[in-house]
């Protein structure tokens, strides 16, 4: 079944995509194809089973405390699409 | 109507580690834009977390030091959305598995009074970068903001308390207990105006006798204890009058305005919040031993606490004069070298709390600052006790030491403040006194045994002038009384 | 010269029949005069690899070279190389050349491996054609009117068309095995942690998983021992020693439990396919294996687990292609909203756009355990039919794919068609096995893969297995030019 269009535009809003007006049904439909065929899911039964996120079971290691970077900022600065005194620059954040 | 506040305390503290929690970048305050902020905390494609192991021991002390459970196995989650200051688009925090379970300490408030406040659990997270909104800039103009992510990936463990407190005052109380924890632990610099502390109150009222929960407020980022209480105390009165007026309180998000004393509703934060929790595929569950836990225990400082008890029995200090000097770890441990160098613990504790606390206030120090040193101070007090200046010419000699004069026995040598305990030299001035007072002598000589203690007061006074109170009292009184007697 | 396997390179190589820059100056001349045919990559380095060669032909002079010095390969889009373009496939990161390498290819640049170019691939490794590539669809060697399969369709290609001898590759939930199966080559998704992912663009964290695809078994084993080990940047990494691949190749493999899960020859595989499978089977038979019956109850689910695991991890490590740090942003911005909206609704192709969202809502509140936790029990129950079955064989095998390359376009607007293309490949990611597909015949001119799936860390004897069937057959000589 399809999605709906105001749930599409509420996952694009958390997902920070813009979707067009001409494209979001066919969106929709798709989206809904494929939690069709994820909701096979719903026909086992999991009763009592640990979910696993991790496929091995392994155990974290840690790091020592210690600074190993150095600073490359201008290397980083020269990949951002709009940089000045150092900063990233985004439209302004209004709080 | 009576009401009742009710508050909870998210209180974040910034972990003193050299490197960040998941990179080997620094984590240093004040450093130039963007220079320590690596791949890992720029979310560069293709890069990877390795938690800080540092960080760990910092949030297992602290769990100790609360009594709470230690979480032997913690997970990390991401917890997603999107600001420019987070630069995965996620924070990874813990949410399930924390690193601190449930735990409990003890407050002490003004009245000398104790209350126990509920730890809910402290976790593990990473901290934001900073947006900065007032720079102009150049080849943009204003409209821009920019983003500063030296501090994205600083290690942080956010507490969150259980709704106990019941008032600012004990919101307060149990801010300054958990920065005293983390100082003498030694794990955060504690300092609020940097940021390292930060706070967010949850608040709420209801009538007295309720038991259910009134609807809450979470009041975001106050930046120091004086603040917490004043937001505090406008936000439950905001609440009573809205509730009293027939109005309902909405569950948000205010920010505290210091300058108009006020708290506002923070709408755009609350555009549908949908965290979208799970845990971090990057991040395995990390397992701390029993044996990892006990050896952290083994290894902690002398808590609060232990210390308030310890003033109590060991110095005889009253309980209000060993909480004010056990809240800090620096303060405790500058009082108690004075003490110790000094034998004098109680003049130590007055001078702490007084002489020095008012210089330091003055002078905006904190005490690791102070111009005038734990010994210095002893030496001082050493002075006092072997009767070589008063305590009346003690504070001249500390505004000295302030000011940079050397120490005591410099300062009393370079200004001649020694106290005159030379016979000779105080029968001298005595009788100069007697001579040059004939009416009062007569008066003395006049006067019923009973009253004559007081008249001595006169004789007292001119000699402490003419020594420039210098003059050892206790000889001039012994001298006076006999050479007034024999007159009788 | 450009038929050559690896294995044969090292060795003429060090007999002085070629140096390096011959063979990889002959390399680049056919990338350059064929690739046109293909688009296997997206972007070529002759510069940098003449250089590399000449380097690598003085340490060979010198004496004492690793064993991959001076051999060209080509490298996945998806791994970071310092100073070279690295897209991911993406217009997101049309633009996005790192200062930093992923120890993959730090690996072989250590080992003197010289590198060719950047291969092409699905966008952020997301489809089973190439056909999510930006850089537009990648052709199958053996009929460029079919797909080479994906993500890794463009190192499968290369190496099929003989412009590489070798690549590196990532796998998901198949993107090395079906590739290696629709393009008649080898390819091997080791154990999950054995390769780290520093600096290999994630799509999905706890599956992805970087490994070779080549020629055959042995060339396989030459780049897998010089890819794998723990790496102290990728904390899911395996802290585990290291054997030498290409030591056990030649072992007997006489007495071999090979299981074979009906699962797996099911109404879905194409009965063409089916009977090369099962002459291949046969072939192990004669070597002295013994095929055992084994269940894999659960692997309907796989599927169903997989497009809910796997988008749920990728809505979240694409958060941070936000058109701030790097990588596309969308011209001038009304507002931050629009800033995010805009750079990346332009920025992602659809594919990865649909997964983005599917992911988003299988986490989102009222959904997560119905979707996201579910999948996560289900996962466990795949894995533990794998374990059942380890108890009793030693390799799994079966189909790569249900069938042999399907064409261009053919699945492309059927998103859910195209994840059945993973129906036999997907479950070893879930559960964190090694994979493996090597050639075992033709349908229709097109080629078939066997897969053979592996205990944990077994990859040595799984490049066994597979070398020994490459000693007594030809399908993986079969050369599409």
């Amino acid at each position: 079944m399809a999605v709906d269009t105001q749930t599409v535009e509420k996952l694009a809003e958390l997902a920070r995509i813009a979707i067009s007006e001409e494209t979001i049904d066919e969106v929709g439909n798709r989206l809904g194809e494929v939690l069709q065929l994820v909701d096979q899911l719903q026909a086992v039964s999991t009763e009592g089973v640990a979910p696993m996120a991790h496929p091995l079971d392994e155990v974290q290691v840690l790091r020592a405390d210690e600074i190993t970077e150095s600073n490359r900022r201008e290397e980083f600065l020269a990949l951002a699409p709009q940089s000045e005194g150092g900063l990233y620059l985004v439209p302004k954040v209004i709080d | 109507m009576e009401w009742e506040i009710v508050i909870g305390l998210e209180v974040h503290v910034q972990l003193a580690t050299k490197s960040k929690l998941f990179s080997g970048a620094s984590t240093r305050f004040g450093a130039a834009p963007n220079t320590q902020a690596c791949a890992v905390d720029l979310a560069m494609p293709g890069t990877l977390p390795v938690p800080n192991e540092e960080a760990f021991r910092h949030a297992v002390m602290f769990g100790l030091a609360m009594n709470a459970e230690i979480g032997r196995r913690s997970v990390f989650e991401r917890k997603n959305y999107f600001y420019p200051d987070l630069p995965k688009g996620y924070q990874t925090t813990q949410l399930a598995q924390p690193i601190v379970g449930p735990g409990e300490i003890e407050i002490h408030l003004e009245d000398g009074s104790s209350k126990k406040v509920r730890l809910h659990h402290a976790h593990l997270e990473e901290d934001a970068g900073k947006s900065l909104h007032e720079t102009i800039f150049e080849t943009h103009g204003h409209g821009m903001s920019g983003i500063d992510l030296n501090r994205a990936g600083t290690p942080l463990i956010e507490i969150v308390s259980e709704p106990d407190m019941r008032s600012a005052a004990e919101a307060v109380a149990y801010l300054k207990k958990i920065h005293s924890i983390v100082t003498y632990l030694g794990i955060s610099d504690g300092d609020m105006s940097q940021g390292s502390m930060r706070c967010d109150a949850n608040v709420s009222v209801r009538l007295k006798g309720e038991e259910k929960l009134g609807t809450r407020a979470e009041i975001k980022n106050i930046n120091s204890f004086r603040f917490v209480e004043k937001a505090i105390v406008v936000e439950a009165q905001r609440q009573i009058d809205l509730i009293e007026d027939g109005g309902s309180v909405v569950q948000e998000t205010r920010l505290y305005d210091s300058d108009k004393n006020e708290t506002r509703s923070m709408r755009s934060k609350e555009v549908a919040n949908d965290y979208r929790y799970f845990p971090c595929p990057d991040l395995l569950p990390v397992e701390l031993s029993e044996d990892y836990v006990e050896t952290v225990r083994s290894r902690l400082p002398e808590l609060p606490d232990a210390k308030y008890a310890r003033f109590q029995s060991e110095y005889s200090l009253s309980a209000y004069d060993a909480d004010q000097l056990t809240q800090e770890r620096a303060v405790a441990d500058y009082f108690e070298t004075v003490a110790k160098e000094s034998g004098e613990p109680k003049l130590a504790a007055n001078w702490v709390m007084g002489e020095l606390a008012a210089l330091l206030n003055r002078e905006e120090l904190p005490i690791e600052r102070s111009p005038v040193s734990a010994e210095q101070l002893a030496g001082l007090i050493a002075r006092i006790t072997d009767n070589t200046i008063s305590s009346k010419i003690a504070k001249q000699v500390f505004e000295a030491m302030a000011a940079g004069e050397g120490d005591a026995d410099a300062v009393i040598e370079k200004r001649g403040l020694k106290q005159v305990s030379d016979t000779g030299a105080i029968e001298k001035m005595v009788d100069e006194v007697i001579a040059a007072s004939p009416a009062q002598v007569e008066n003395y000589r006049k006067a019923e045994e009973a009253k004559r203690p007081k008249m001595m007061g006169y004789f007292v006074g001119q000699i402490m002038k003419a020594s420039k109170g210098q003059a050892n009292p206790q000889m001039i009184n012994k001298i006076l009384k006999e050479k007034l007697d024999a007159l009788l | 010269m450009h038929q050559l396997t690896i294995a044969e390179i090292i060795r003429g190589l060090r007999d002085r029949q070629f140096s390096s820059v011959e063979i990889t100056g002959h390399l680049l001349g056919r990338i350059e005069q064929l690739d046109g045919n293909y688009n296997s990559f997206i972007t070529v380095t002759p510069e940098q690899a003449l250089q590399q060669a000449a380097a690598a032909d003085e340490r060979l002079t010198a004496g004492g070279a690793p064993a991959l010095c001076g051999v060209p390969l080509a490298h996945k889009d998806i791994f970071c190389t310092e100073g070279v373009r690295t897209s991911c496939g993406s217009k997101m990161l049309d633009n996005f050349t790192p200062p930093y390498d992923a120890t993959v290819v730090e690996n072989f640049n250590n080992a003197g491996a010289v590198t060719l170019g950047k291969t092409n691939m699905d966008e952020f490794a997301m489809g089973s054609s190439n056909e999510t590539s930006y850089y537009g669809p990648v052709k199958n060697p053996w009929n460029t009117n079919c797909v080479p399969g994906g993500s890794s369709g463009g190192s499968a290609a290369a190496v099929a068309a003989q412009l590489a001898p070798g690549a590196t590759a990532t796998d998901t939930g198949g993107s090395i095995r079906q590739p290696a199966a629709l393009t008649n080559t080898t390819g091997l998704k080791p154990t999950y942690g054995r390769v780290s992912r520093w600096g290999m663009i994630a799509f999905a964290s706890s599956l992805d998983q970087g490994g070779p695809i080549a020629r055959n078994a042995e060339d396989a084993a030459y780049l897998l021992s010089a890819m794998a080990g723990h790496d102290p940047k990728d904390s899911t990494s395996l802290y585990r020693p290291v054997p030498d691949y290409t030591a056990g190749l030649n072992g007997d493999i006489a007495g071999l439990r090979i299981g074979v899960p009906a699962e797996y020859f099911s109404d879905d595989l194409n009965p063409q396919v089916a009977a090369r499978v099962q002459d291949a089977l046969k072939e192990y038979e004669k070597l002295g294996a013994q095929l055992v019956e084994v269940s894999l109850p659960h692997t309907h689910l796989a599927v169903p687990a997989y497009y809910v695991i796997a988008p749920a991890e990728a809505s979240a490590n694409l958060s941070r292609f936000d058109g701030v740090r790097y990588g596309h942003r969308c011209e001038d911005p009304r507002d931050l909203r629009d800033l995010y909206m805009r750079s990346r609704g332009e920025g992602f192709g659809e594919e990865v756009q649909r997964r983005i969202l599917v992911g988003t809502y299988a986490l989102s509140a009222g959904y997560y355990d119905a979707y996201y936790n579910k999948a996560q029990q289900v996962r466990r129950l795949i894995k533990q039919d794998f374990v059942q079955a380890f108890e009793k064989v030693d390799v799994i095998m079966g189909p790569t794919t249900p069938s042999p390359a399907f064409a261009l376009g053919e699945k492309k607007a059927d998103p859910v068609a195209m994840y059945l293309e993973d129906i036999y490949t997907i479950a070893a990611n879930l559960a964190g096995l090694p994979g493996m597909s090597l050639p075992c015949g033709l349908v229709n001119n097109l080629p078939v893969g066997l897969q053979i799936i592996g205990n944990y860390l077994d990859e040595a004897r799984m490049l066994n297995v597979a070398h020994r069937y490459q000693q007594v057959t030809d399908w993986h000589k079969a050369s599409a030019a």
